[in-house]
């Protein structure tokens, strides 16, 4: 399967994983379905860039460097447009973001054929 | 011994020394002594070059033209072959500087690096067989370890040869069954003492009595150990549980650890969200008292 396509795959499922965990936080309950599709779409948009990095570049470090690079970028993001209590959840967001986006990238890193390679079978 | 007799093991010495007047060789030393006859280290006076120079017996004259065909990166050249005036025939090919397999593992290379060593072997033999030859004495006198860690399967069979028992299968009719028969149980000479169990029985499953129950070809022997080597389950072995747990565990040692950091960050930032809590309620019921 093409990286991007587990990249999207990938982060999807994690991102819907990393929102579900918020119902651990009775406040948010009313807004559960909303953070979910919110953070799947993060997943997916890390799990595109990741996927696509790994097409290009076989190297598990870098994988995992640019997956926990663009998931605390996107969860910065996500941080700088909520608040919650009148602040904004910096560390809630950023820090868990930070670490699903490494999973992609080494999931991103494992699985899947890459471009390149398929393009040297031939 | 008295003079007269060392006159007489010299003389002898001297006699059985190959005549190279007619070839374009000079002979150095003598390298290697064997059942299909002995080899030397000449030089070639036309290209200024170092050789070596196998002399056969004659019932081994078609080895030169076997090794001709096998036009391999593990497999040494031959230059040149020719008879010599007392109707031997002899063939000059490269002189690999290095050490023979034995000797070269009593250096304690690593598994990594003995694995090299046998996969290059292996292919050797697989290149071989597909051009209808095999080896039929594959053992670690014949194999060569260069000094810059290239590889050579030496001494292409002959249909006289018959294999070095510990090496050998124990079939009627030597085909590359056989080949691969030897090729495992090299395989078991080279692992060190405490070798993993999946590769132990790799080369266990190469030497089963019954040629059926073998690897069908060296490719599928050679895939085995690269299947070992990339940490995934190996076919010659029906890994129990606690195998196959250590095995995904070292495999996906990064994933593990970063999904222990998510559960630790979740659980972190949770209790912390908890403690808030407390300490909130706790300075409400404060300011409460004090009203």
């Amino acid at each position: 399967m093409n990286k991007i396509l587990i990249g999207l795959i990938v982060g999807l499922i994690l991102g819907a994983i990393d929102g579900a965990t918020a119902w651990f936080y009775p406040e948010t309950h009313s807004m559960l379905a909303g953070i979910m599709v919110g953070s799947s779409i993060k997943g997916m948009i890390v799990g595109l860039l990741t996927g696509w990095f790994a097409r290009r570049v076989q190297s598990m470090t870098w994988g995992i460097a640019v997956g926990s690079a663009c998931g605390l970028l996107f969860a910065f993001l996500v941080a700088v447009t909520d608040t919650v209590n009148g602040r904004h959840p910096y560390l809630e967001i950023m820090l868990p973001g930070f670490v699903v986006g490494a999973i992609v990238g080494f999931l991103t890193q494992r699985m899947g054929t890459s471009g390149l390679a398929k393009r040297g079978a031939l | 011994m008295d003079v007269s007799d060392s006159v007489l093991v010299h003389l002898r010495h001297v006699a059985a020394l190959p005549d190279l007047t007619a070839t374009r060789y000079e002979l150095e030393s003598e390298i290697g002594r064997g059942g299909m006859g002995v080899v030397y280290a000449a030089r070639d006076r036309q290209l200024g070059r170092r050789v070596a120079l196998k002399i056969l017996d004659a019932a081994m004259a078609g080895e030169p033209q076997i090794i001709a065909q096998l036009e391999h990166p593990a497999i040494v050249p031959v230059y040149e072959t020719g008879t010599l005036p007392d109707e031997r025939v002899f063939y000059a090919m490269k002189l690999v500087t290095g050490a023979r397999l034995d000797h070269y593992l009593s250096g304690s290379p690593s598994l990594a690096e003995r694995l090299r060593v046998i996969r290059r072997v292996g292919e050797a033999l697989a290149f071989a067989h597909t051009q209808n030859i095999i080896h039929r004495d594959l053992k670690p006198q014949n194999v060569m370890v260069g000094e810059f860690g290239e590889v050579y399967v030496m001494d292409w069979g002959v249909d006289a040869i018959v294999g070095t028992p510990a090496f050998r299968a124990p079939d009627r009719r030597l085909d590359r069954r056989s080949d691969i028969y030897a090729l495992g149980a090299l395989l078991q000479f080279m692992l060190p003492a405490a070798a993993p169990l999946p590769l132990s029985a790799i080369a266990d499953k190469a030497m089963k009595a019954d040629p059926g129950a073998r690897y069908p070809d060296v490719p599928e022997l050679l895939a085995d150990i690269g299947r070992f080597e990339e940490g995934l389950a190996v076919e010659a072995w029906s890994e129990p549980l606690w195998h196959r747990l250590r095995r995904f565990g070292a495999r996906n040692a990064a994933l593990l650890w970063l999904l222990t950091a998510y559960a630790g960050v979740k659980f972190l930032l949770f209790f912390c969200e908890i403690f808030k809590g407390i300490a909130a309620d706790l300075e409400t019921d404060g300011e409460r008292s004090q009203r």
